[in-house]
């Protein structure tokens, strides 16, 4: 007898975007920044936020992209879409937190962004870029499914110093980490 | 720490390519919160009236609000400043997108220039980097043509370009300063800007801005996007379409223009035409309209969507950005019946970065003496047959200041002088200079008496507000109306309302009574002068009826993002300081009592004694002296002490406090 694999109940999150109705106004980047600021709503900065409005007027373009993982090298082929004749930028529809480009990192430190569904507990009703978007560019459903058991995905922490490691090298890194705790000890 | 503004400014001084990065007395924002308020404070200090608004030592100064870039909605107002070469008085402007709070995420609150560079510049802002480039390759672009190269060249699509066209360059007195979808238009601030030859300032920020105290501040900002969201659905009953609801006067979205088609005047504010709106011309304009618009689009962080990407492939038109009254004002202008027109001309007029309320009264003007017959066909040798073509000529010859275009570039008020030959009387829609809206009515209304009067906008759609226009047929629909009117700063604002007759004794132009009057005006302007202090957008708060944001909710807004506190009086004193400021900027600059007139034939039904009454309650009311300078009193009351000092210095007040002016 073959042993089954085992199963467990999955809410799938999924925010639906209608470029159609986006008008290009970036709350929904004001809103994740600030929700994600520590402590919360402290500070808002939309170039940290987990969703960017790839946005160019005059092209007719309006692409709410939010942060997928973090890759630690650019992908060997690029792609460059056209839809009802607008071209729309190389990899713009990308998710991915990639060397290639500026997207989805931490201004300063450039650590890698990725959207957690505005994680929180209790869980929000809504993630905060849905709710700021009234315009109903952006809306949201949860779902329940039956899949199959997977590995605890990367925390944040771990997504983090791996990124530190793939930049400065992971000798480096485990050197400063060094030096940091023995200057922290009393 | 500061919160809400970044406590630092820019200065650039371009005749010598120093930029210094210095830090603001907190105090200042305690006085006059930013934006305006703060403008008008540097433009006192360094601004005395022998500089000539178009020399190097001018001043003129980019600012955001003290909100601009919080979560707040509409926050996202730029406020331009500078002395107008026009009306030689203060002239600001504010402009929407996404300017202001970028500024504030590089680190900045405001840039103040000064100087003039050697050659065409513009100025790069990427958070701690700041250079002064050269922008010789941009000479004689259009303003958003110049806005995508520099972002081009830079790689940059985030960037944020504020920059002129060639009528900016050019110096025309109604040059207007384009971003995005918006543009600061009113008052030549774009000649200001040629006159530096800074042709743009591109920015682009990626610092944190703070707030005081977060969670409170973001459930009060939670208030104002709920309320927003009801009231989008929800339009004000009783008035017309164009004023039910809120942001900016939604023409993109909406076609039905009959309010404004036969209620303004057309040509030269000439004529009004109450039986345009047919079926067969609404149907024309909503083809054109349906076809030329390609998306609604909003500013930084507001979901109203007030303008619009226009695209006219069909007319060899390239895309532009359009926002408000512009697609109507050239079609008005010109006496064309045809919207295309209008989107056709307002593409090429934006390029250029001309206002698109002054721009075609000047060439209705230009018009009129043509046909009166004081210019002569000489003085527009080459002009087209055709009549719509005449006016992408008259347009193409002003921004370039070339022959008749030399003279009109200096707007209707000073062409007219420098024409001569009567051509003065043709003259008759500017105060103070400057071209209002062509608008021309029966009875005399008491409230737009003294607002067109004494406005230091000088321009009505920017001190209006709050109040319908007109009083409701019923005490029912009065009374229905009240019912929800929180806005107001006092109960008996709506007794005001309800008593407010269209016919009788409670009738314009004696009711509201002079001091009636007094308070409502005062209602209107504050509100506007705390959005642009605030940077707030006034079609989220001082210019529609039953706004998101009014004086009792922005109080704790504006204390919970700085942690300065602030109640409903001090905030309105504040808003009263920066006012009274403003006014003291332009009395240093020679405005008196004289100047504050409505156009003769604004309205049919004249009364020259209730003026002269409306207009000296209202100075009292003020604290202001029988000129329209505010008393030593009144401007040490507001602590602007140093201010009577320097206007009894100037002898534009008498030592001596004078006594209030009688009745
Ligand atoms: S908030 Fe909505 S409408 Fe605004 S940019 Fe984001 S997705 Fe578009
Ligand atoms: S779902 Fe939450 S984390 Fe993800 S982009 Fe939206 S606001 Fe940010
Ligand atoms: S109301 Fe309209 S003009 Fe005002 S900020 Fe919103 S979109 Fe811009």
């Amino acid at each position: 007898m073959k042993a089954e694999t085992p199963k467990k109940k999955k809410v799938v999150k999924t925010i639906r975007i209608d470029v159609d109705k986006c008008n290009g106004c970036r709350a929904c980047e004001m809103a994740c920044s600030t929700f994600h600021a520590r402590p919360r709503y402290a500070s808002n900065n939309p170039a940290r936020s987990r969703v960017r409005v790839l946005f160019d007027p005059l092209r007719d373009l309006y692409v709410p992209v939010y942060a997928g993982d973090y890759a630690p090298a650019e992908c060997c082929g690029r792609d460059r879409y056209t839809i009802e004749g607008k071209q729309y930028d190389e990899c713009g529809f990308c998710r991915a937190s990639c060397p290639s480009r500026d997207l989805f990192k931490e201004p300063d430190s450039k650590l890698p962004l990725k959207c957690d569904m505005c994680q929180d507990d209790p869980q929000l009703q809504e993630p905060m870029c849905v709710q700021w978007c009234i315009t109903d560019a952006l809306t949201y459903e949860e779902r329940e499914e039956e899949v199959e058991e997977e590995p605890a995905p990367a925390q944040e922490l771990e997504v983090g110093l791996e990124a530190l490691a793939d930049r400065f090298g992971m000798d480096q890194l485990l050197e400063a980490v060094t030096r940091m705790s023995a200057a922290k000890k009393p | 720490m500061r919160y809400a503004e970044t406590g630092f400014q820019l200065e650039v001084d371009l005749s010598r390519g120093n930029i210094e990065r210095v830090e603001t007395d907190p105090r200042l924002t305690e006085l006059h919160l930013g934006g305006l308020g703060t403008n008008a404070r540097i433009l006192w200090e360094r601004m005395p009236p022998e500089n000539d608004p178009l020399s190097p030592e001018s001043v003129l100064i980019f600012s955001a609000g003290l909100l601009g870039g919080t979560p707040a909605t509409g926050a996202n107002r730029t406020i331009v400043s500078a002395v107008s070469p026009q009306t030689r008085l203060m002239a600001y402007s504010m402009m929407g997108g996404f300017f202001a709070p970028e500024l504030k995420y590089a680190g900045y609150d405001k840039i103040v220039f000064r100087g003039r560079a050697p050659e065409l510049v513009y100025l790069l802002i990427h958070n701690d980097r700041i250079e002064i480039r050269d922008a010789r390759h941009l000479a004689g672009k259009g303003a958003i043509e110049t806005a995508e190269s520099i972002k081009s060249e830079l790689k940059d699509p985030n960037l944020q370009v504020a920059a002129i066209g060639l009528a900016g360059e050019n110096r025309v007195y109604f040059a207007s300063i384009e971003h995005a979808r918006s543009s600061a238009s009113r008052g030549g601030l774009g000649a200001v800007m040629g006159s530096k030859n800074l042709k743009a300032i591109a920015v682009r920020g990626t610092r944190d801005l703070p707030v005081a105290r977060p969670a409170e501040f973001m459930e009060l900002c939670r208030e104002v996007l709920r309320y927003i969201q009801w009231r989008r659905d929800n339009p004000v009953k009783g008035v017309p379409a164009i004023l039910a609801g809120i942001g900016s006067p939604q023409e993109m979205a909406i076609h039905d223009e009959e309010w404004h088609t036969t209620n303004f005047a057309w040509g030269n504010a000439r004529h009004r035409r109450k039986d345009f709106w047919t079926r067969e011309n609404e149907e024309r304009w909503r083809r054109s309209q349906e076809q030329a618009i390609e998306r609604l689009i909003s500013c930084y962080n507001c979901p109203l969507k007030c303008g619009a990407i226009v695209r006219f492939p069909a007319l060899g038109i390239s895309k532009y950005m359009m926002k408000c009254y512009s697609k109507l004002t050239y079609v008005m202008g010109a006496m064309v019946d045809d919207l295309d027109f209008g989107f056709r001309i307002a593409g090429r007029a934006q390029e250029y970065g001309v206002d698109a309320y002054t721009t075609p009264q000047v060439m209705a003007f230009a018009m009129e003496l043509l046909e009166a017959g004081i210019l002569t066909p000489a003085d527009v040798e080459g002009m087209p047959e055709n009549h719509e073509e005449k006016f992408f000529w008259l347009l193409d010859r002003i921004a370039r200041r070339e022959g008749i275009g030399e003279v009109l570039a200096d707007g209707v008020y000073w062409a007219a002088r420098r024409i001569g030959r009567g051509a003065e009387a043709f003259d008759h829609n500017t105060i103070k200079k400057h071209e209002q809206i062509p608008i021309k009515l029966g009875m005399l209304n008491p409230i737009y008496f003294i607002m067109y009067a004494t406005g230091e906008k000088i321009n009505i759609t920017q001190i209006e507000g709050q109040m319908p226009q007109m009083p409701f047929e019923t005490r029912e629909e009065r009374e229905e109306f009240v019912r929800d009117w929180i806005q107001v700063p006092h109960e008996r604002f709506k007794e005001y309302f309800l008593n407010w007759e269209p016919r009788g004794e409670r009738a314009f132009p004696h009711y509201p009574p002079p001091e009636v009057t007094c308070e409502l005006v005062e209602w209107q302007e504050m509100m506007h002068y705390l959005d642009d202090a605030l940077g707030i957008c006034a079609g989220l708060s001082s210019f529609p009826i039953k706004p998101p944001y009014h004086i009792h909710n922005l109080p704790p807004l504006v204390s919970a993002a700085t942690g300065i506190d602030y109640d409903e009086e001090t905030l309105w004193r504040a808003a009263n300081r920066n006012r009274t400021l403003v006014r003291a900027v332009n009395n240093r600059l020679g405005l008196r009592r004289r100047d504050e007139k409505p156009p003769e034939d604004h309205w049919k039904k004249r009364f020259p004694e209730l003026e002269a009454r409306l207009l000296e309650t209202y100075y009292r009311y003020k604290g202001w002296n029988a000129e329209g300078v505010p008393t030593r009193e009144t401007l040490e009351r507001l602590e602007l002490g140093d201010v009577a000092e320097e206007l009894i210095r100037r002898k534009v007040l008498r030592e001596e406090a004078p006594a209030a002016v009688e009745a």
